[in-house]
């Protein structure tokens, strides 16, 4: 089989391994090497991505053969091979490109955005590991490897999210994340386990014996678990924890507004593109379990309904939220877990093809628009809060352009912009729906929300005068930018990203249209063509000119509220906050989800910890010091021994001889003739004894 | 058992005695002279003729000089009443009347050794230094080198040390 | 008594009185006299052995008187000079006084 596969199946492995292979080198680089850093990092995304151009066209020229799989064995254990493997079909192609593109676009900008930065080297490093690590989930066939690759992106968050690790606030971000993120990995590793232990093999593609498979997936749904589910489900729904949790779903959503600590180009890449879409991509790839189902064909299983339902509620959570934040990235923040909510909302209704779509464009459009928000503050000199910033499109218009078209692209302006037909999808597979239209309407209401929020936005940065003053002394800033006081453009190295990422926006959505569903047919492995005739399927006209009306409402509201009237003062009220002060300050506060968790999860996880503790001081710890008391008595016990009766012995002993030795000294007269007398003596009793034994 | 024997028993006996009980050391070597000689008369009455001679020519003409001389340059001049028996003498004597009274309980209880009547022995001077040449070479030598050694010796013993003049 | 008893027994007496004077005498020379005279005493049993013993031809009795005499000699000599040797440190011949190696 190996012969048949094409050289880039065989060589996909390339596709992470170049950037780990850079980011090893970068990791023993010293700082100041910075120029290497930077040409490898961009060097091998750039390898990484040009072979991921290799790969979609190698997918393209496939036509039916859908999934070409590579398994490679590891180690042996038992009687049992530990198999890792990469699997090329086309929803690895369209992701690698996405991932591969964007990833490169950022590494670019990271060059102009991070160069005052003294830990450059360090956030190259990162950056590599990160996309590989994202690169190694999107080709993995198998799911330790999955696993693996997905834990170490955790890691990488972590480390970018804390990058500047001296800010208090930026280490407990990461923690935050990283911990919030761990909650939901537990129920992504029970699922593996839990799948492994159902199929017997970690491979999803293994030539009909993954776990994928026919026969899988039969063993799968014809087994019951708890509640009379079947296990599939329950698989399903452990995997889905992980995910919400990676993509920031209700109510584990709490970690990615924090992670707007890290660095622009961090939250650009990481917290928009790519790992918060890696949730959505790990439900696409195990689509065949969340659909597997013994029940009539059209009916959404369990664990589809739970991914829609959460999807639902994320998406207009996160819109909610957004409408009150003054931060310029929290903005952009809840309005990514708005969007992963539509995304998963899209995947549970509508499919892979749906979900993915809208994961696509808004990979561009989110990118564009963090990026943007990075060139805002970079020129800002810091300046992250939105009240005061205000009329930059006349000192950054490149950025105000491009920031412009990621605004609309968001908002689902008609027609133009990839993210009018990526979330119309969406919401005509939501309306199509034959459970329940809440959905449909939460998504309408979000995207009406998603609307205003970004005009509010786009009118408090830039719209109106200057309102930007010279940063105090004491102020927190993000970056360490010495051309403190005057705007500017940034430099064209943050540009440029910005504008091809602008292109990219504009062009995309026309491959997913339902003029030429490419997009979707392309994923499903059918071959499609331009055809008006979808258009006359029911309800897809009218939930289009039902979404161009809401997007245009949403413009047209904020406009109303914050573009009428040009903002002047820094320091005013809101113009929400003056019609709902109550309503915005809850919304502000992101609904108290923290200080919810604070009050509970926290204190009972503390208590815990202190039990712990408790336990182990004086427990183990209690245990551990008996024995070394014990031996501690041992010691002593010998040393009493040794000291007071071997040695005293010994010295006894020792005394004893002396004196006995003084005593016999006293025989020594000194005088010859007791000696002589004793010799005398002598001679009488030998003298007497040898007469006696003769005698005898 | 002849009278000459017990005559000459006592003149030897006599003098030994005196030889170790006089006060004045000058005087128990003349009692021990006495001895000396009567040992010679029993040895010329036993027939041993040289070593008779020889025992007064060495013993009395030498040994006792000698002694007399040791005595005379280590006497004190002022030379009080003090005693001659050292301290627990008693021992001593006790210690030596066993010694008798074993030898001669020994000698005793020995059944009788020879006839009393043997014929004298020859003993010339030729035969004595004849078995001197032949059977006893190796003593004879042997005690030329021990009177040599000793000769050195107690010239050296008795030599007064060597004062550094400085 | 045969006389070899008899001059046994004057042997035993006169070495018995030697060794009297040898063990009581305070002066180291009238200890030395005293051990002449033990000497002599054995020299008289050796020629009465010989005189009254088995085998007289070979002289053995004599020959061992004559050594006897010669080392007594050499030992008189030697053991006077030493006696000297010490009086001229202590000052006395007196033994009970030489008792510097007392334990």
């Amino acid at each position: 089989m190996a012969d048949s596969t094409a050289w880039i199946v065989r060589n996909l492995w390339l596709v992470p391994a170049l950037p780990v292979m850079a980011g090893a080198v970068i990791a023993l680089a010293k700082q100041r090497h910075r120029v290497l850093a930077a040409s490898l990092a961009i060097g091998s995304m750039t390898i990484s991505f040009l072979l991921s151009l290799c790969a979609f066209v190698h997918v393209l020229g496939q036509g039916d053969s859908l999934k070409q799989v590579v398994n490679v064995n590891w180690f042996q254990f038992g009687n049992q091979w530990l198999q890792l493997g990469w699997v090329l079909d086309p929803l690895t192609a369209v992701m690698l490109l996405m991932v591969t593109f964007v990833s490169l676009l950022i590494f670019i900008y990271s060059v102009g955005y991070m160069a005052h930065d003294e830990n450059f080297t360090r956030f190259f490093c990162f950056l590599a590991l990160f996309a590989a690590a994202m690169l190694g989930v999107v080709i993995a066939n198998s799911l330790l490897l999955l696993f693996m690759c997905w834990e170490i992106m955790g890691l990488t968050s972590y480390l970018l999210i804390g990058f500047w690790y001296a800010k208090p606030s930026a280490a407990a971000a990461a923690k935050k994340a990283f911990i919030v993120t761990r909650i939901g990995d537990l129920g992504f590793f029970l699922g593996l386990a839990w799948l492994y232990s159902q199929t017997g093999t970690l491979l999803l593609y293994d030539s009909g014996a993954g776990c994928l498979e026919h026969s899988a997936l039969t063993t799968l749904v014809t087994h019951t678990t708890i509640f009379g589910l079947t296990v599939s489900t329950g698989i399903a729904l452990l995997i889905f924890c992980g995910a919400a949790g990676k993509s920031g779903q209700v109510p584990l959503h709490i970690w990615l507004p924090d992670a707007m600590e890290g660095p622009t180009p961090v939250s650009a890449l990481i917290h928009a593109a790519t790992m918060v879409a890696a949730g959505v991509f790990l439900i696409a790839r195990i689509y065949p379990i969340m659909s597997a189902s013994s029940l009539p064909a059209l009916t959404p299983t369990i664990a589809l309904q739970v991914v829609t339902w959460v999807g639902a509620i994320t998406a207009l959570f996160g819109a909610l939220i957004a409408v009150a934040q003054y931060d310029i990235k929290r903005i952009l923040a809840y309005s990514t877990v708005s969007q992963l909510g539509y995304m998963m909302m899209g995947l549970g209704i509508g499919g892979p093809a749906v979900g993915m779509f809208h994961l696509i464009t808004h990979a561009f459009f989110k990118a564009l628009l963090f990026l943007g928000a990075g060139s805002v503050i970079h020129g800002c000199s810091g300046e992250q809060h939105v009240a005061r910033m205000g009329g930059l499109r006349r000192f950054m218009p490149i950025t105000f352009a491009t920031y412009a078209v990621g605004m609309l692209a968001l908002s689902g302006f008609p027609l133009f912009f990839s993210g009018f037909w990526s979330k119309d999808a969406i919401l005509h597979s939501a309306h199509e729906w034959t459970l329940s239209q809440v959905p449909f309407y939460f998504g309408s209401i979000g995207a009406l929300l998603t609307a205003f929020y970004m005009t509010r936005q786009t009118y408090y940065v830039f719209a109106g005068e200057l309102r930007l003053r010279a940063p105090e002394k004491e102020a927190h800033l993000e970056l360490d930018n010495p051309h403190d006081g005057h705007v500017h453009e940034s430099p064209s190295i943050m540009t440029t990203p910005l504008v091809i990422l602008a292109a990219c926006t504009l062009v995309l959505g026309y491959f997913g249209t339902p003029l030429w569903p490419w997009f979707q047919s392309f994923l499903n492995g059918e071959h499609t063509g331009i055809s008006l005739a979808r258009f006359r399927e029911p309800g897809l006209v009218p939930v289009m000119i039902a979404s161009s009306i809401i997007a245009l409402a949403g413009l047209g509201l904020g406009w109303l509220l914050y573009g009428r009237k040009p903002i002047e003062d820094a320091e005013a009220p809101d113009a929400l906050q003056r019609i709902q002060p109550r309503i915005f300050s809850v919304l502000g506060h992101a609904f108290y989800i923290n200080e919810l968790y604070a009050a509970t999860f926290l204190p009972l996880n503390a208590a815990c910890a202190a039990i712990c503790d408790w336990f182990d001081r004086w427990v183990w710890n209690g245990a551990v010091q008996t024995v070394s008391y014990f031996v501690l008595g041992l010691a002593w016990f010998d040393n009493f021994i040794d000291a007071y009766i071997v040695n005293a012995g010994f010295d006894a002993g020792c005394h004893t001889v002396s004196r006995g030795a003084r005593v016999l000294s006293l025989l020594q007269g000194g005088r010859i003739q007791s000696y002589l007398r004793m010799i005398g003596l002598a001679l009488i009793v030998l003298a007497i004894l040898m007469f006696w034994r003769i005698k005898a | 058992m002849t009278v000459v024997f017990l005559i000459l028993a006592a003149l030897t006996i006599a003098g030994a005695a005196a030889a170790m009980s006089l006060r004045s050391a000058i005087h128990c070597i003349l009692a021990l002279t006495l001895g000396l000689v009567g040992l010679a008369a029993l040895f010329l009455q036993l027939g041993a003729q040289f070593v008779g001679f020889t025992q007064i020519l060495v013993y009395v003409g030498a040994v006792a000089i000698l002694a007399v001389f040791a005595i005379m340059m280590t006497h004190r001049a002022s030379a009080p009443a003090e005693p001659i028996l050292s301290a627990s003498w008693l021992t001593g004597a006790i210690v030596a009347v066993a010694v008798f009274a074993v030898l001669a309980w020994a000698i005793h209880s020995t059944p009788a050794l020879t006839p009393a009547s043997l014929p004298q022995p020859e003993a010339s001077v030729n035969q004595i230094g004849a078995a001197l040449m032949h059977r006893f070479v190796l003593p004879l030598e042997i005690i030329g080198l021990l009177l040599t050694v000793a000769l050195i010796g107690a010239v050296i013993v008795a030599m007064p040390e060597k004062q550094d003049t400085l | 008594m045969s006389p070899l008893n008899a001059y046994l027994l004057l042997s035993a007496s006169l070495f018995s009185i030697g060794l009297t004077g040898a063990l009581t005498r305070r002066n180291a020379i009238l200890v030395l006299i005293g051990i002449e005279l033990m000497l002599n005493a054995a020299n008289l049993n050796f020629i009465a052995f010989w005189r009254y013993g088995p085998h007289p031809e070979a002289l053995t009795g004599i020959m061992f008187a004559i050594f006897s005499i010669s080392v007594a000699a050499a030992e008189a000599a030697v053991g006077l000079g030493i006696i000297l040797a010490v009086h001229r440190h202590l000052k006395t011949t007196d033994l009970d006084q030489m008792n510097s190696m007392k334990g």
